[in-house]
């Protein structure tokens, strides 16, 4: 089921939430809608649930308006942070709530409700819990299970709300992969809430970064990382380091030499800019060479690997930025104080 | 699209009709997922109301009237007839003592219970209930068998000391103090659990004494479910009936509290001079709710009395 | 972890405020009752068989205990009702009718047992509209029923508002979601977990009502076998100076009320168990 968000927006009260917001899903597609808190991203997916109206615009389910759908008649499996489970039913009885809400006219019977009870419980590896309570299950388990009960209606678009959210960091690891299995098996067109940049790359097909009420870009997690399309993409994702430098036709000078690779400039302006770099795009070689001096102000290791934090050498008086960080693949040792070349082989070149 | 184009567009809604599609900018708003339908909201608040109006106010209402049914007149005349005024006496002497007895032991026992950890605080609090599950009729007997002097436990030495305590004012009040035991308990129990013990231990630690962080930290902390807790247990203690009607003896003059002089007044069909009476202690409790809307509207979270009565 | 009787603590006072709580709770509270108890256990045993199975007693048992169920049996849904309504809407006048509910706590209960007889007495305000009817309500159990119902309505009302108040409405939001209608919604998701709550309310209104005097003594008529309550009997015998009837009808009275409670407590425990609530 192909979703279209067409220029949404929500006010509340004179706050704006959403500032026309435009976005399409296509069938089967699992797009994370990923951004800080305030960023507007669960107001979204609540409007598409049909759990809130919005102020402006529209959402479509293929070529239906939603709008003109209440929130029972569409057909939305949202599934909550904290799972919201009826803690006086049993497990099998919350999968099958959706069921049993029918009219009687589409409402199977209770045999066939029975299997497909048992059947998502399969699909979820929880087999044989139908009988417990929420009360009995841990945090991972409970949200298998509000996961199971959103998939029993057949939805046509599922919604998750920081569905890891509430959960423990090693929990969080096996659900992600978890959740991307199962979608590879049902193919649901889904939509998730996430402020977790790592999550939404690793389980999204499309990410949809969101600030403030707008969409700063979307694209596929490989798009976003080689090429953020603005500096709030860059300062969100990754750990991009961010170098104060000046244009001047279309190229980046740093420290007054114009750096080696021509990166194009985002806008054409001359002036002062940022330029953003991830630390793998940073290669040290010998003083001298390379695009700019730096001297090695930091040591560390982060993920394993060391990480040195380079400042470049001819500085303003009292710049205190300009600080980048530096991934080291090879073996030789490097210790603070120490001068060495740096060349800068990619980034993200704005103005600033 | 534009929203003129969905302004212009229809849909199919999901039961087949096709609806033209307003502007969402100036439609009202739909109704919200947990929201019920005007038509139930409707009908909810209209029933309430009614019932309540049926159960609640209409007695009120009869109180007053009946009261000036004759005008303001024999309302005065009732008030001010000599066994009324020593009725009114009494009440608000057995009130002056109940109250503040209570209070005591609400304060004191609000302490123990939500500042320490003990064994046996469970069964504690609910034998501090123990009065609320008790016929007042029961109560009253209970004190009988205990001091009557023909029939108590300590009859033997009251009446070898001289001391009256059923039928005479000393049981009257004994019996209110027992029937209004746990009223400010109950409000500040819960409500000083809730706030722990975290600020007493800071002032202790800051160097205060006991007395100093108890009068200092812990009672402006409650001071409004005190304040609610002494109102509550002043209204019941002048509005004790039962409990007081079997200790009292009736005895006009002398052992008659408000609520019995209605009793007589009424029983000797002087209906509207019993019903003037009954004004005033409605008058009361009027007030008394006043003051709880007040202190609830102005201080909701310092109040143990919005969780629970 | 050692057993102890008392954690240590910092804070000062323990021993004097427990000690006085105590020593006062004993003297007010449990030695009258201990009397009460131990002139029942001092009557002898056929006797107190006799009196309890005297048919006046009996009769008198049986309307105070069948009243004060049919009252909190009404107030349950009407407290509902309206703590619900109180909880859920805004309309004018929602704070006032907040403060009536504690009408009945607040007033006292001589105060309410005539303004109940002057409505419902065949030349009441109500009752002068029914009499035509040939419907009596004054003089009768009902007017019995009426009063209780008008006593025990803050019990149910004031214990189920804070529950309802701190329900979680995502719950409501995701039985919508997957498609429930508004009444499903809440019939299904959002009374069930109420029910230890309205068992507790319940209790509290049923202990209120089988004990209530005041309220019920002047619309109840008093006859003899047919609106005589228990409480009144008692103060009839002890007017009559047979102390040890008054302490019989008393014990059973307690008796009952005791076993009552302790079902409603067990029924509230099987079903906090039940909704999962442990």
């Amino acid at each position: 089921m192909r979703l279209d968000i067409r220029s949404l927006a929500k006010d509340f009260g004179s706050t704006a939430a959403l500032h026309g917001v435009d976005l399409t899903v296509g069938s089967g597609e699992l797009v994370a809608l990923l951004g800080p808190s305030g960023s507007g991203k669960t107001t979204l997916l609540r409007i598409v649930a049909g759990l809130d109206f919005p102020s402006r615009g529209s959402v479509w389910f293929g070529d239906v308006d939603a709008g003109r759908l209440s929130i029972q008649e569409r057909n939305v499996g949202f599934v909550f942070q904290h799972y919201a489970l009826f803690r006086h039913m049993t497990v099998a009885d919350n999968i099958a709530f959706g069921l049993r809400a029918r009219p009687k006219r589409t409402r199977p019977d209770e045999a066939a409700i029975a299997r497909k009870v048992g059947d998502l419980l399969d699909l979820v590896q929880l087999p044989g819990y139908g009988g417990r309570y929420p009360s009995q299950l841990s945090g991972g388990q409970r949200q298998r299970i509000a996961l199971a009960r959103a998939l029993a209606i057949e939805p046509r678009v599922l919604a998750l709300d920081e569905p890891f959210g509430a959960l423990d960091a090693r929990v969080r690891k096996d659900l992600r992969k978890w959740l991307r299995e199962i979608h590879e098996r049902t193919g649901h067109t889904t939509l998730f809430v996430t402020h977790d940049q790592e999550e939404a790359m690793e389980l999204a097909d499309r990410v949809v970064v969101m600030s403030q009420g707008r969409i700063e870009q979307v694209g596929t997690p490989d798009a976003i990382v080689d090429a953020p399309a603005s500096p709030f993409v860059c300062d969100f994702i990754g750990e991009m380091s961010r170098l104060p430098v000046s244009l001047s036709g279309g190229r980046a000078v740093v420290a007054g030499r114009p750096i080696a690779l021509g990166l194009a400039s985002a806008t054409a302006r001359d002036g002062a800019g940022h330029l953003y770099v991830r630390p793998d795009q940073i290669r040290l070689c010998e003083p001298g060479r390379g695009d700019i001096e730096a001297r090695i102000t930091g040591v560390r290791r982060a993920n394993g690997l060391p990480r040195l934090t380079l400042h470049p050498l001819v500085a303003r008086p009292g710049a205190g930025e300009g600080g980048f960080e530096a991934v080291v693949l090879d073996a030789a040792p490097y210790a603070v104080g120490q001068t060495v070349g740096v060349t800068i082989a990619g980034g993200s070149l704005f103005a600033a | 699209m534009s929203d003129v184009a969905t302004t212009l567009a229809t849909s199919t809604l999901a039961n087949g009709a096709v609806a033209p599609v307003r502007s969402v900018r100036t439609a009202p708003r739909p109704r919200g997922p947990t929201e019920d339908s005007p038509a139930a909201r409707a009908v909810a608040i209209a029933l309430a109301v009614g019932l309540l109006m049926l159960f609640l106010l209409l007695p009120l209402a009869a109180v007053f009237v009946e009261a000036l049914r004759k005008g303001f007149g024999p309302v005065i005349e009732a008030l001010s007839h000599p066994d009324a005024l020593s009725a009114v006496v009494l009440t608000l002497l057995v009130a002056a003592i109940a109250v503040p007895a209570n209070l005591v032991f609400g304060v004191a026992a609000a302490w123990a219970i939500a500042k320490f950890d003990f064994r046996g605080k469970t069964l504690l609090v609910s034998l501090i209930d123990l009065p609320f599950s008790v016929s007042p009729v029961v109560a009253g007997l209970a004190y009988v068998l205990l001091y009557s002097t023909t029939h108590g436990w300590f009859g033997g030495v009251l009446d070898a000391a001289g001391i009256d305590i059923i039928f005479a004012v000393p049981g009257i009040v004994l019996a209110t103090i027992f029937v209004t035991f746990p009223f400010v308990a109950r409000e500040l129990i819960p409500l000083m659990q809730e706030q722990g013990r975290t600020e007493e231990e800071a002032a202790l630690s800051l160097g205060a004494g006991g007395l100093r962080t108890f009068v200092t930290v812990t009672l402006p902390n409650v001071k409004w479910a005190l304040l609610y807790g002494v109102l509550l247990c002043n209204a019941r203690a002048m509005g004790e009936f039962g409990a007081v009607s079997v200790v009292s003896g009736h005895i006009r003059g002398l052992t008659n509290t408000m609520p019995l002089h209605i009793e007589i007044l009424y029983n000797e069909y002087q209906f509207a001079a019993a019903f003037a009476v009954a004004a005033v202690l409605a008058l009361l409790a009027l007030v008394t709710l006043a003051v709880k809307s007040f202190l609830e509207w102005r201080h909701a979270g310092e109040l143990a009395a919005t969780r629970r009565h | 972890m050692a057993f102890r009787l008392v954690q240590p603590s910092v804070l000062p006072g323990f021993r004097i405020s427990l000690g006085f709580s105590l020593a006062y709770l004993a003297v007010i509270v449990l030695l009258p009752l201990a009397a009460l108890l131990s002139s029942t256990l001092s009557i002898d045993g056929a006797e107190i068989w006799r009196i309890a199975t005297e048919d006046r007693t009996l009769a008198a048992l049986k309307v105070s205990f069948l009243t004060a169920l049919a009252a909190a049996a009404f107030d349950l849904p009407l407290g509902l009702l309206v703590a619900w309504v109180l909880v859920r809407y805004d309309f004018p006048g929602r704070r006032l009718l907040d403060a009536m509910i504690d009408l009945p706590f607040a007033l006292p209960t001589a105060v309410a047992g005539i303004a109940l007889t002057a409505l419902y007495a065949p030349n009441g305000w109500i009752g002068a509209l029914l009499a035509p009817l040939g419907v009596k309500i004054a003089f009768t159990p009902v007017g019995i029923f009426i009063a209780l119902v008008f006593v025990s309505l803050p019990f149910i009302v004031r214990t189920v508002q804070p529950v309802l108040a701190d329900a979680d409405r995502e719950v409501e939001e995701a039985s919508a979601s997957l498609g429930a209608g508004r009444l499903f919604t809440v019939l299904r998701v959002v009374l069930p977990p109420l029910l230890p709550t309205l068992l507790t309310g319940f209790a509290l209104a049923l202990a209120r009502a089988i004990g209530e005097y005041g309220s019920v003594i002047f619309i109840a008529g008093n006859i003899p076998y047919v609106s005589e309550i228990a409480p009144l009997l008692i103060v009839i015998k002890l007017e009559e100076f047979d102390y040890a009837g008054a302490t019989v009808i008393a014990a059973v009275m307690l008796a009952i009320s005791f076993a009552m409670l302790v079902a409603v407590n067990l029924l509230q425990s099987i079903s906090r168990r039940r909704l999962g609530h442990v």
